[in-house]
Order: structure tokens, then sequence, then C-alpha cells
């Protein structure tokens, strides 16, 4: 499964955790995140999904984007990942991600991102 | 049923720092070798309470923590409200050496976990001979920052889930649970713009590069462990400072991230037993 398959589930692994929909109830915002070269638009309505819509929307305003390379979201997402790649600022620091726009929304429920965005991690890894 | 009471006791120390007077709180178990150790930016001492219930340690250490000022239950200095908290080198330098002169603590141990770390550093540049032992955990003569401090004290964005979220990132993933959620609370914790103003010593004020060339072992052992998954101050940070410091003794402890003690303290104590043993 390529990482933009794999993201392509959040919805279901975001059904399957109540507790993470509890701590995100407080928000509601519109956010793009980039697998790779595949961009994804998450419209999140009181911590749950209303929308998570794949590939390009010509104009589509969001608060902020996150970007992060194929490989990066590929080490982020294994089961036990290695030093360097287990958190979203470890990524950024290396200079495999980057977060723009308006970090207002991603500050302040910024655990729930960091949680929301390592869902995949619970998929089985690829042989 | 006897109670079951832990073997940490915590009293409040009248103290001056830099001639400004001071409540300070801390806790202490064992005896022996005065242990003094430090906690993290904008946390408390409660990150050393497995070492102070660990009776391999308690039985040759009196293990002191103390809360900086601005931290736990020490409160701050009187007129606090009028300014805003910035951590210098000179201050946590101070502070360290205040807390060791008040309780006549006879050369004592002194271990610190990042900014503690980073100034026991400064304490092997400058002041090695008051001390038997350093011990700087996650720490290095500069790190590469990585976010903008400035989130971490703003009325829209709730300071302590903020600075724990932040941080949380820094934990192994092998730590426990429990353990690693006990750490973040501490976080949660922290009064507003304490973090912050810690990190001004860590961002601004506490670079230590050149000058930890100059630290002499032969007066005062040190011991550098770093976690390999702290990506705030990485294995080759840690790396880097112990290469320009002959007859330091560095370990990058596996499975283990920014806040050893804390967040896996049955791993630490792996790693920390050995240093322990050396010191006499």
């Amino acid at each position: 499964m390529s990482p933009a398959d794999r993201f392509a589930r959040l919805p279901d692994l975001l059904a399957a955790d109540a507790d993470l929909r509890r701590r995100g109830r407080w928000l509601s915002t519109d956010c793009r995140i980039d697998i790779g070269a595949e961009p994804f638009h998450l419209a999140i309505r009181d911590g749950d999904f209303g929308t998570l819509e794949r590939g390009p929307r010509l104009m589509r305003a969001v608060a902020f984007s996150i970007r992060a390379t194929d490989d990066a979201w590929r080490q982020h997402w294994r089961t036990v990942p290695e030093p360097g790649w287990h958190d979203l600022f470890a990524l950024t620091k290396r200079g495999v991600a980057s977060m723009e726009g308006d970090l207002r929304p991603l500050l302040q429920n910024l655990q729930y991102f960091k949680d929301l965005l390592a869902l995949p991690r619970r998929l089985p890894e690829d042989g | 049923m006897a109670p079951a009471l832990e073997p940490m006791i915590g009293r409040y120390l009248r103290m001056e720092i830099d001639g400004v007077p001071h409540r300070i709180y801390f806790e202490e178990a064992g005896q022996g070798i005065p242990l003094v150790c430090l906690h993290t930016a904008g946390a408390d001492s409660r990150q050393y309470r497995h070492l102070q219930a660990d009776p391999e340690i308690t039985r040759r250490f009196r293990v002191l923590a103390f809360d900086m000022p601005w931290h736990g239950k020490s409160t701050p200095p009187d007129g606090w409200q009028a300014g805003e908290y910035r951590l210098t080198t000179a201050s946590y330098t101070a502070a360290i050496r205040a807390f060791c002169r008040a309780l006549e603590l006879d050369r004592p141990v002194v271990m610190g976990c990042s900014i503690g770390g980073r100034i026991v550093l400064n304490l092997a540049i400058a002041h090695a001979a008051e001390f038997r032992a350093l011990i700087a955990l996650e720490a290095a003569d500069f790190q590469q920052p990585w976010y903008d401090t400035a989130w971490l004290h703003r009325p829209d964005v709730h300071g302590g889930e903020v600075c724990a979220a932040l941080v949380s990132g820094l934990i192994a993933p092998h730590s426990p649970p429990v353990s690693r959620h006990e750490t973040l609370w501490m976080y949660m914790q922290g009064g507003p713009g304490v973090f912050k103003g810690d990190l001004h010593f860590y961002r601004v004020d506490g670079d230590l590069r050149e000058k930890v060339k100059t630290i002499d072992t032969r007066v005062c052992p040190l011991y550098l462990l770093t976690g390999e998954y702290d990506f705030s101050c990485t294995a080759e940070d840690t790396l880097r400072t112990a290469s320009q410091i002959p007859g330091v003794e560095v370990q990058i402890m596996k499975e283990v991230g920014h806040f050893p003690m804390s967040e896996n303290p049955a791993k630490f104590r792996e790693y920390i037993l050995p240093v322990l043993a050396k010191i006499f």
C-alpha cells in the first residue's frame, strides 16, 4: 500500500478512536495534508471528519498545510518508528516535512493533530 | 494495614539567590553522598521520584531534587508579576550553588536533564572543584532549535497543553504509557511563560560551544547520557560535545528519549546504576 493509500484510510481509523474524537471536540478547521505529491483536504468538524478529499482541489482555501515526503510518512508510520522519524517535529527538523499557513488551530490542538496524523501506524506494515 | 508511604520527604527551604530571598521546595530520600537532581525546562522535581524510591540508589546516595524558582511548589520571587521570567546561565548557576550551599552539601554530585544537563556542563566549565561528579542527561554544548517558542505563551493557545504536546514527541515510543503521560502531566501544570522563560537559557543565553573545550575531567568526572529518541538534543549533539572533552564518559541510551528518569524509569536504571557505582 502506498503512503497515500494508507492515509486515505484515515476516516476509518478516526471512526475507531472515540477518545481522539473526544479530545478534538472543540476543533473545526480545514487543512491540507500532502502525502508526497498527493494532496488531501481535510474538513474537520467537532473533532470528526466532515470530509476527507483526495487529490488536487483548485483554489481550495485551508487554514494550514502539512507536507512531507513519501519516505517521511512511510517511516513515521512504522509500528515502532526509528529515532528521528517518530514525531512530526522530528520530521520538520530533519527537513523532510513542513508546516505552512495559519498554524494557530494546529498549535491549539497539537496533540490531536499529532495523534491524528500518526493513526496509519495502526495499519499492518507492508511485508 | 500500614500506610503505603513512599520514602521521599518534602521540605521548604528559605535561601537567597543573588541576594534575593526565595522559598524553594525540595524532596529528598536516602543517605550518603549528596546527589542533587535538576529537572527539565518547564517541569519540576517529581521527575526524579523513581530514583528517590530506589533502595539500590538511596542506600549510598542522599538524592535531593528541588523545584527551580517559578516551578512546581517553589514560588517565584516577590514582585514576579511585574516582569517576564527569563532563565540565564548566571541565574541558573547561582540557584544550584545557592541550594547546595544552603543545605551545606559536601561536594555533591549534580545530575541534570535537558536544560539541567546544559547547566551541568557550565558547572563543569566554571565550578568543577565544588563537585564530586557531574552527570549531564540529554546535554550538548548547542542544539538546533526545532520550533518557535513564541507559541508557548499567548492567550489563544493553552500553554500547558501546547508545551506537553510539543515535548511529547521527545519521548521514545517504547516508554510505558503511564510514565509517558505522567511526564506530560508535569508539563501541563507549568506556570504561564515558565517553559518559554527556561528556554531563553537554552536558546539565547546558554551557548557553550568552544567553552566545553576547557572542561577538565581530572578535577571533576563528567558523564554524558543521551536517549536515542531525543531529537532536541540528538545523540550526534552529545557525541560532538563529548569529542571535545578529554576523559568524559558518554553513552547513548537505546529506546529512551529526552526524559529518561521519568519516561522510562526501569530502562534508565540500567544506565544510571553503573555510572553511580563509579562515584565515591
